[in-house]
């Protein structure tokens, strides 16, 4: 099988305070390469630090994780940065764009953290290209409606080329039409190149759209899915 | 993330704050226009005294009464000490003797008090100094019209003056054409039989406002002393620059012969230009200092003023860092982004400081010389050079903290930071 992501026994423990909060327990699924991928669950199941685990923000306390065939529970700060860089493409709830920035220069930014110096505004073009937007590249995000800044904060997501995307509620913030834009966009770059998709999410009409849903509960795998794939396909 | 990145970012970032980058950059701009406004002024000061000094000439030594370590301090051979002997004319013959001080070329005793100048309705009080035909080479005067008092005047006790370029201006409005006019001083009339050369300032002041007459008349008429032959001040010319100290041991092995005084016990002073240099450079020296010092804290106030902003503006920018750090930026690009901010801060501020404080001393040149002190402020590299890597050096020192803040901040902590 050819897994973009090993997730074996994650264990996730943080102090708040004088308490010790256990907000992954031992949690282990694989994400193939290509899938679009939901994770649901319902507040303090461990959803928001799962993703940031997957979106290598955060290291695991314990277990092991594999992203595109390398293993990153282990990495420090910079090499993460470096791996968030170069595999993982962001999409927030509150699209988390730099106001003052112009569209472009805003999808420009993981370039400019990866070094690349030559050919970057042509490749950021390519990308609001693709997220329908070629005709607002100098406008700055408050020029710009909701869902053209969410169209500009997926282009900055896949300007990398990314092993995945992960999207934090990308419609949390949009009205349900707009919303639905936006996640064919996603579908749609799904589809045609092949970027590993994950949403987390609250929303069952956008975890329908998915492939898969992994649930979580009290920091466990509720399930991971794997039946509703079969059904799918 | 390459430096002209960097200054770009760091650019748009603080253009999209004006109000708040201009008052912290105030600080800075300040701070080096005191600097380098406050030094220009000290040395300028430094200057101007230095070239008077030299301007008096070189073999010039200064002989008074009283100890220059004693209570009345330097320069109180005007004023009589308790037990202190007065310098007399015989005193000055025995300086004279080339058998007795080898190294000394000419002496010209003086004796001066105040004095009012009147020709017609104009009158104004000036000193006047009873002075002997050599004065006129020791001090290298040069005569404008008509010549200085010879050695007839001083045996006829004749009532002659010699004036100052400005005394001859304030009495006669003028300072050409006024030889063979008479003047009064004290009520006394005297008949001008010369003008000296404009000098400016020197070590006692301008001496162009003064009139000099010869000594003998001076002693019987206007300036009266204790004793019939004593005198205030001593000018000794010695034979060349590099005989200066040696003539001044050797005046004062005959003074402590004629006034009978131990050694380290003197009862005069004898003071040389370089003495004067080395006073004057070691007063404005530490002028200098205290002036640049209290320039520079201020400079430091401004340091603390661009950390504070910096750190207000670390905290607004949280999210704006975790998302950066989220998107691929190390450590260190977050650092050499929040110091170029900071940096780029206090080296505008460096440059209008810098413009500013040469227009302050540009000013305050123009306000000496309007008011007829012969002063410049010099505005040197060194303090450009000093003011200006010390506000790099502060921009920097006090962007580190914020800086290493931002940097260290946890991608997840900042992301979800409202």
């Amino acid at each position: 099988m050819d897994w973009v992501i090993e997730a074996r026994d994650l264990v996730k423990t943080y102090k708040m305070g004088e308490v010790l909060v256990e907000a992954l327990r031992g949690v282990s699924f694989n994400i193939r390469r290509g899938e679009v991928v939901s994770i649901m669950g319902p507040s303090g199941s461990g959803k928001s630090t799962m993703m940031n685990t997957l979106g290598c923000l955060d290291r695991p306390t314990a277990g092991e994780y594999i992203l595109d065939g390398e293993s990153v529970a282990s990495l420090n700060d910079d090499q993460l940065a470096s791996v968030r860089n170069r595999k993982i493409g962001f999409v927030f709830q509150s699209f988390n764009l730099l106001s003052r920035q112009t569209a472009i220069t805003n999808v420009e930014l993981p370039l400019r953290y990866s070094g690349m110096n030559d050919g970057r505004r042509a490749r950021a073009m390519e990308a609001l290209q693709a997220v329908g937007l070629g005709d607002r590249m100098t406008h700055r995000p408050y020029e710009l409606s909701g869902g053209q800044q969410q169209r500009v904060a997926v282009a900055r997501a896949i300007v990398n080329n990314p092993a995945i995307i992960m999207a934090d509620e990308p419609t949390g913030n949009l009205d349900s039409k707009v919303g639905k834009e936006i996640m064919n966009l996603l579908l749609n770059l799904n589809k045609e190149l092949g970027t590993t998709l994950i949403i987390v999410t609250h929303d069952p009409t956008i975890a329908e759209q998915t492939q898969r849903v992994i649930r979580l509960r009290d920091g466990l795998l509720e399930s991971s899915g794997e039946q509703l794939e079969g059904m799918k396909q | 993330m390459t430096f002209g990145q960097a200054l770009l970012e760091a650019l748009e970032s603080l253009s999209g704050n004006k109000l708040r980058s201009g008052l912290t950059v105030l600080g800075i701009v300040i701070g080096v226009a005191a600097v380098i406004a406050m030094l220009a002024v000290g040395n300028g000061a430094q200057a101007s005294i230095t070239g008077s000094i030299s301007s008096i000439g070189t073999n010039l030594l200064f002989v008074f009464r009283g100890s220059a370590d004693g209570p009345q301090g330097p320069g109180g051979g005007n004023r009589s000490g308790n037990n202190d002997r007065p310098l007399t004319l015989a005193d000055a013959e025995a300086i004279d003797d080339p058998f007795a001080a080898p190294s000394v070329e000419s002496v010209a005793p003086v004796i001066q008090g105040n004095g009012v100048l009147a020709f017609g309705g104009e009158n104004s009080t000036t000193t006047i100094s009873g002075v002997t035909p050599d004065y006129s080479m020791v001090r290298n005067l040069e005569m404008s019209e008509g010549e200085f008092i010879n050695q007839e005047h001083i045996l006829g006790r004749m009532s002659v003056v010699v004036l100052g370029p400005e005394a001859a201006d304030t009495i006669f409005g003028r300072h050409d054409g006024v030889v063979g006019e008479t003047i009064r001083i004290e009520g006394q009339p005297f008949r001008v039989i010369g003008v000296l050369v404009a000098r400016g300032g020197g070590a006692f002041g301008s001496e162009d406002g003064e009139a000099y007459i010869p000594f003998t008349t001076a002693q019987a008429r206007l300036i009266k002393r204790g004793s019939p032959d004593q005198i205030d001040i001593l000018f000794v010319q010695a034979t060349s620059a590099e005989s200066v100290p040696q003539a001044s041991d050797e005046i004062a092995n005959i003074l402590r012969q004629r006034h009978r005084t131990p050694i380290g016990d003197d009862d005069f002073t004898v003071f040389t230009q370089q003495d004067f240099l080395q006073t004057f450079e070691a007063i404005t020296g530490v002028l200098t200092i205290f002036l640049g010092g209290i320039a520079g804290i201020s400079l430091l106030v401004g340091g603390i003023g661009i950390m504070n902003i910096m750190l207000v503006s670390v905290t607004e920018r949280t999210r704006e860092i975790g998302l950066r750090k989220a998107l691929g930026a190390r450590k260190k690009d977050i650092l050499l982004q929040f110091l170029t901010e900071s940096s780029l801060l206090s080296l505008i501020g460096g440059i209008i400081g810098i413009l500013f404080g040469w227009l302050i001393a540009f000013v305050v040149g123009k306000v000496a010389t309007a008011t007829g002190n012969n002063f410049v402020p010099i505005v040197g590299t060194d303090a450009i050079v000093l003011s200006t890597s010390f506000s790099a050096i502060i921009g920097l020192f006090f962007g580190i903290y914020p800086a290493s803040r931002a940097a260290s901040l946890e991608p997840v902590e900042a992301l979800r930071y409202e």
